[in-house]
């Protein structure tokens, strides 16, 4: 696999919210409007990319039979960064991902990759595949949330497109979330298909 | 009055997989069948109640008095993977027919966000010990009771002639939305 295709993987055939059906908690649970889904993205991103960074190097030396749990504890230790960091400086949307930041430990895409890509490759490709399948995740959880917000509020990244009146508040609320994604999913395997 | 407030709250107004959106994975993995799901819920009721005991004794007996509480991430996911690893262990020797129907439920749930959802919010929300137990058994009912439901829902999906690109997950999708939205009737009772 070339670098590009590496790179390239994430964002459609391999996408893993909307191919591999991973990740999807938050993808359901921080969507309700484009900004959230894109932070909580970036956030996703960045432990990706530095946990197999680090997980590609230090993963010869660490036994099988400790394997899972000491890739935990690497991926813990970049969430912990990620949530401090976010406190600090953006305190405003740390206060609505809330309880989702520290659950980036549990998002399967991160320990999936660490697993399936990071411990069996070098650095580069590692690092690559990192940044494609968390830039693919911002991506779908950013599309989520635009329609999310789009319908349910009439805005898209804040800025109002059509009065809050016309919106269809149940897709701002639980239960759009699902029906959101089950239409983006479909649309999604219909152009696959085409 | 309390107590029953708590479980209200957390089993229908507020239930963990379909307005919190925790622990979606097992929830579209395992509720193709109902007997599956019943098994799910039994491993996610015994883990979850154990797991939100012991991060609370070690939240506030060990991280809250030497203020480490930036370590609360890692150690509650660690003490939850650990947690697993015993009860497995355990449930083989001491029952096996138990372990026969939790078994293969076991390893899957350290990766269930609902278990250390429910762990971090027990911190958040200012429990004590009692209503900590409380309020993660109640979770888990809350759980088990969306996967039951949605288990039975998704075997009568399949008998349904569907448009290729909308069968399967989408469809799962949308029946959830539909489910969640029947929920919602709840809210405002507390």
């Amino acid at each position: 696999m070339t670098n590009k295709e590496n790179f390239l993987k994430g964002f459609f055939k391999e996408n893993a919210v909307f191919t591999l059906l991973l990740g999807m908690c938050p993808a359901l649970g921080v969507t309700s409007s484009a900004i959230n889904g894109l932070g909580m993205g970036l956030a996703t991103t960045f432990v990706l990319i530095m946990s197999n960074l680090v997980i590609s190097l230090v993963s010869s030396q660490i036994p099988d039979k400790v394997k899972i749990p000491s890739f935990i504890v690497i991926i813990a230790s970049f969430v912990t960064m990620v949530d401090l960091v976010m406190a600090g400086y953006v305190p405003a949307l740390h206060e609505q991902l809330g309880v989702f930041i520290p659950l980036i430990v549990v998002n399967c895409v991160v320990l999936g990759r660490a697993e399936a890509f990071a411990s069996k490759n070098k650095l580069v490709p590692s690092i690559i595949d990192g940044l494609s399948m968390g830039l693919g995740f911002a991506m779908a959880l950013t599309m989520l949330g635009a329609v999310r917000e789009f319908f349910g509020s009439g805005k898209m990244f804040g800025i109002t497109i059509f009065s809050e009146n016309y919106g269809m508040l149940i897709f701002v609320l639980a239960p759009g979330a699902f029906i959101a994604l089950g239409y983006l999913i479909a649309f999604i395997n219909k152009l696959r298909k085409a | 009055m309390e107590f029953i407030v708590i479980i209200i709250s957390a089993i229908f107004v507020n239930n963990v997989v379909l307005m919190q959106f925790l622990g979606i994975c097992p929830f579209l993995g395992v509720s193709k069948k109902v007997s599956t799901a019943v098994g799910m819920t039994g491993a996610v009721t015994f883990v979850m109640v154990l797991a939100t005991i012991v991060t609370y004794l070690i939240q506030n007996y060990i991280l809250n008095p030497y203020n480490i509480g930036f370590m609360q991430t890692i150690t509650f996911i660690l003490v939850i993977a650990s947690l697993v690893q015993l009860v497995e262990i355990i449930l083989k020797k001491v029952s096996p027919a138990l372990y026969q129907a939790l078994g293969v439920f076991l390893p899957l749930i350290t990766t269930n966000c609902a278990i250390l959802g429910v762990a971090i919010m027990t911190i958040q929300k200012d429990y004590d010990l009692l209503e900590a137990v409380v309020f993660s058994g109640a979770s888990a009912i809350g759980f088990g009771l969306a996967l039951v439901l949605f288990a039975g829902l998704r075997e009568h999906l399949d008998m349904i002639e569907l448009p290729k690109g909308i069968k399967g997950t989408p469809a799962a999708l949308i029946v959830a939305g539909l489910l969640a939205m029947a929920f919602m009737g709840f809210s405002g009772i507390v």
